[in-house]
């Protein structure tokens, strides 16, 4: 038992430090996510990395991935992370793509594969819908067999960045009589299908991440199906739980911890800096034991992982509690640029009430509404009280 | 980064988990810690013959050639069993003191006995004003002639009662605090001068109020350089601590189960407990919990051998997050037992009060948050 990196790890990390400080576009900067970014923005570093052959890691070699050990994607994940790299986003890498590759048959693969690893087609996620949240088996959105096509009616919401989407994956039911969570089909949608109909949802930090889909009518070709008709949810599931063991943040939110200490070194209270002020380095402190902790965890994870284990409901626990951290990140941020969190700058142009240039420190300008942003992951990919009820069953038994 | 234990940690694990399973059961803790003598000797001969008091001690010192890793797996069986054998009075501080700081001829006079389970130590490092602050001594040692002599007052001395060795720490030189001018001595407990006032503690354990009344000890008896021991005191109690927030996980890991095995069997309402999701989430909490819990403990014991920095951090971020869970664990199972939490009767009560106590030992949550906060 150690937690020292082997020599052979610390020439890659080398290596990979040189890669990113040598390849990462300078003009994006070193802000991560912004909310005014655009799609060319947001998927420069993925199209660098499809070149380079490093934009899947996880995925098998056979179908693009790097072949790293679980410790090597993490010393990945964490020298992007102190770049502040805008990662390839998780829709098509993460999510749809491993369904693919898992359940899909070999003209499904040869169509989506490529354009996910290269960054050149976008993705998105059509689950929630109004009526099906975490109640996500409830969902009525239909599709219905009409010839060589299916017929999708229905509306979905909380799909993320589907303004910029080339294809969507949706579950659909295709059998209305089954109980909830059979008679559910994986489909994949062309978004530019006649009847797809994408309307942004403003939220609170004055962006549009997520937007409402309406499909009405929408005929896609039942090639499209991916795995079997009403195994859906299977396969949903499956999605969820490599949703989930990334979701941990821990890279990213130790470099917010040090980007924290430097807002509070460089803030004032009663004469001092605010770090030294003990209820505040306390709650700092605190924080960084608890991401000690999680650290350890997810390194646990990966090592099971690494001994053949794929990721289990222990997974939920790293959702809970790496966005519980990231939460509280933003929010002790927020508290330490104190007044001047007040100020809002709206991004998009027509935005009413948007402030026209800056002021007060740099820091302080995102530190608001990444605070109103980041309360979205305690709902998102199964929210955290859906995770517990996963932990009750899966791993206490009850 | 490897999170295997070895083929040899998983046998002693294995070996430790049936000795407490098959001797440790709860009937006969229990006539153990009311009797007279208040520990089982012969569970303490059998651990000597398992090999378990010499695990963490060189080949060379005559152990086995273990290490922090082998304590932790030894701490966290005894925490499922709550144990009462003093094995970190014995093993971890007193032998810390002497594989750290001792001459050859003080391993040589000391080592053997510990191993073979006929010496047993205390540590003598509270009093009753310190608090958590190893350098706050009233206790002094004065150079006399070939030797020193010993004043002064240890409070709550875990072991004692059981103890024919203690590790005491005094002040040489320097005022009150200073970081200068602690000593380490090793002692007979029964040289003239010592006094005891022995009794039982809240979780089940045997601890003195020692007293020392002019005791003189030869200068063999100093481990380490005279007045320069508050580094080697810190190392010796962070190794402590990493083995206790082992204990204390093992303990955990019992007071979860049992929970959400009474939550399955006790009904209210006409239907088990452990169905409601207001209980259900608690129960993740715990156990989420204690996982983190068991991260914070590989991680201080895996640092213990890196730089004083690196390895106090790692330790007080798992003293404070170790006692964080233990406390929320321990209230929320007795929550969860209902009535049958806070009787005497029920197991649970007594994994509530050595988490409870735990916390009370080498500075509580506050004090290693304190401690963490100044190293960053």
């Amino acid at each position: 038992m150690n937690l020292e990196f082997t020599p052979e790890e610390q020439a890659f990390r080398d290596e990979v430090r040189a890669f990113i400080a040598e390849s990462h576009p300078k003009e994006l900067g070193d802000f991560g996510m912004r909310e005014d970014m655009t799609r060319e923005e947001m998927v420069a570093w993925h199209k660098i990395l499809g070149t380079k052959g490093w934009s899947v890691p996880a995925w098998p070699t056979e179908y693009g991935g790097t072949g790293w050990t679980p410790t090597q994607r993490y010393i990945w994940s964490e020298e992007n992370a102190r770049a502040n790299t805008f990662m390839p986003l998780p829709f098509g890498v993460s999510m749809v793509g491993p369904v693919i590759y898992t359940f899909g048959n070999e003209a499904q693969k040869a169509q989506h594969l490529p354009g996910i690893r290269s960054g050149e087609v976008w993705w998105c996620q059509g689950y929630s819908e109004p009526g099906a949240g975490s109640d996500l088996a409830s969902l009525k959105t239909t599709a219905v067999r009409d010839g060589d096509h299916y017929v999708i009616n229905g509306q979905k919401t909380w799909t993320t960045l589907a303004q910029h989407a080339d294809w969507g994956f949706f579950l659909c039911r295709t059998d209305p009589a089954a109980k909830a969570q059979e008679g559910i089909s994986f489909i994949l949608v062309d978004m530019k299908s006649p009847g797809v109909e994408v309307k942004p949802i403003k939220l609170l930090d004055g962006g549009y991440e997520v937007n409402e889909t309406w499909l009405t009518d929408v005929r896609v070709p039942v090639e499209n199906l991916v795995g079997v008709e009403n195994k859906g949810w299977t396969y949903a599931k499956f999605l969820l739980a490599h949703e989930r063991s990334g979701i941990a943040g821990v890279a990213r939110s130790k470099r917010g911890v040090e980007k924290l200490r430097e807002i509070a070194a460089n803030e004032t209270m009663d004469g001092a800096p605010l770090i030294k002020d003990f209820d505040f380095a306390r709650k700092v402190s605190q924080l960084e034991i608890d991401l000690a902790a999680l650290e350890i965890t997810e390194l646990r994870t990966l090592a099971g992982e690494q001994a053949g284990k794929g990721p289990g409901p222990e997974s939920s626990i790293l959702k809970i509690k790496g966005t519980e951290i990231q939460q509280r990140l933003t929010e002790l941020t927020l508290e330490a640029v104190g007044t001047y969190g007040a100020p809002y700058y709206g991004s998009i142009a027509n935005d009413t009430g948007t402030n026209e240039y800056a002021v007060g420190p740099d820091y302080a300008q995102h530190a608001a509404a990444t605070y109103f942003n980041m309360r979205k992951t305690s709902i998102y990919g199964g929210s955290n009280e859906i995770q517990r009820n996963i932990i009750t069953k899966m791993i206490l038994g009850l | 980064m490897d999170f295997n234990f070895t083929e040899e940690q998983d046998m002693v694990r294995d070996g430790l988990s049936r000795l407490v399973r098959e001797q440790y059961d709860w009937e006969t803790r229990r006539k153990a810690i009311a009797s007279g003598a208040g520990w089982r000797p012969e569970v303490w001969a059998q651990l000597a013959e398992l090999g378990i008091l010499g695990m963490a001690f060189s080949e060379a010192d005559g152990g086995f050639g273990g290490g922090a890793v082998d304590a932790m797996v030894i701490m966290q069986e005894f925490g499922k069993g709550l144990v009462v054998e003093p094995f970190v009075p014995t093993v971890v501080c007193a032998g810390g003191f002497l594989k750290h700081g001792g001459t050859a001829s003080q391993k040589e006079e000391h080592i053997g006995g510990i191993v073979a389970g006929s010496s047993v130590f205390a540590f003598a490092y509270a009093e009753p004003r310190g608090r958590f602050d190893y350098a706050d001594l009233e206790t002094t040692a004065k150079k006399d002639g070939a030797g020193y002599v010993l004043n002064g007052h240890k409070a709550v001395v875990i072991g004692a009662p059981w103890a024919s060795h203690l590790i005491v720490t005094a002040r040489t030189s320097g005022e009150r605090r200073d970081r200068s001018g602690v000593s380490v001595f090793v002692v007979a407990k029964d040289t003239a001068g010592i006094t005891t006032r022995d009794y039982v503690t809240v979780d089940g354990r045997r601890a003195a109020e020692v007293y020392f009344e002019n005791v003189s000890v030869p200068t063999e008896a100093l481990i380490g350089a005279e007045g320069d021991g508050l580094a080697l005191i810190e190392l010796v109690t962070d190794e402590a601590i990493a083995a206790l927030c082992a204990e204390a996980c093992g303990a955990m890991k019992v007071a979860h189960a049992m929970t959400v095995e009474y939550s399955r069997q006790r009904k209210q309402f006409g239907v088990p407990i452990g169905s409601f999701q207001v209980l259900q989430h608690r129960m993740v909490d715990m156990y989420t919990a204690y996982e983190q819990a068991v991260s914070l403990t590989y991680l201080a014991t895996l640092r213990l051998g890196s730089d004083e920095v690196e390895r106090k951090r790692a330790v007080s971020a798992a003293k404070v997050g170790v006692g964080q869970s233990a406390r929320l664990i321990g209230q929320e199972a007795v929550q969860i037992h209902g009535g049958n939490g806070v009787t005497d009767e029920y197991a649970i009560g007594h994994y509530f009060k050595r988490l409870t106590i735990f916390d009370s030992e080498f500075g509580n949550v506050d004090h290693h948050l304190k401690r963490h906060i100044a190293l960053a």
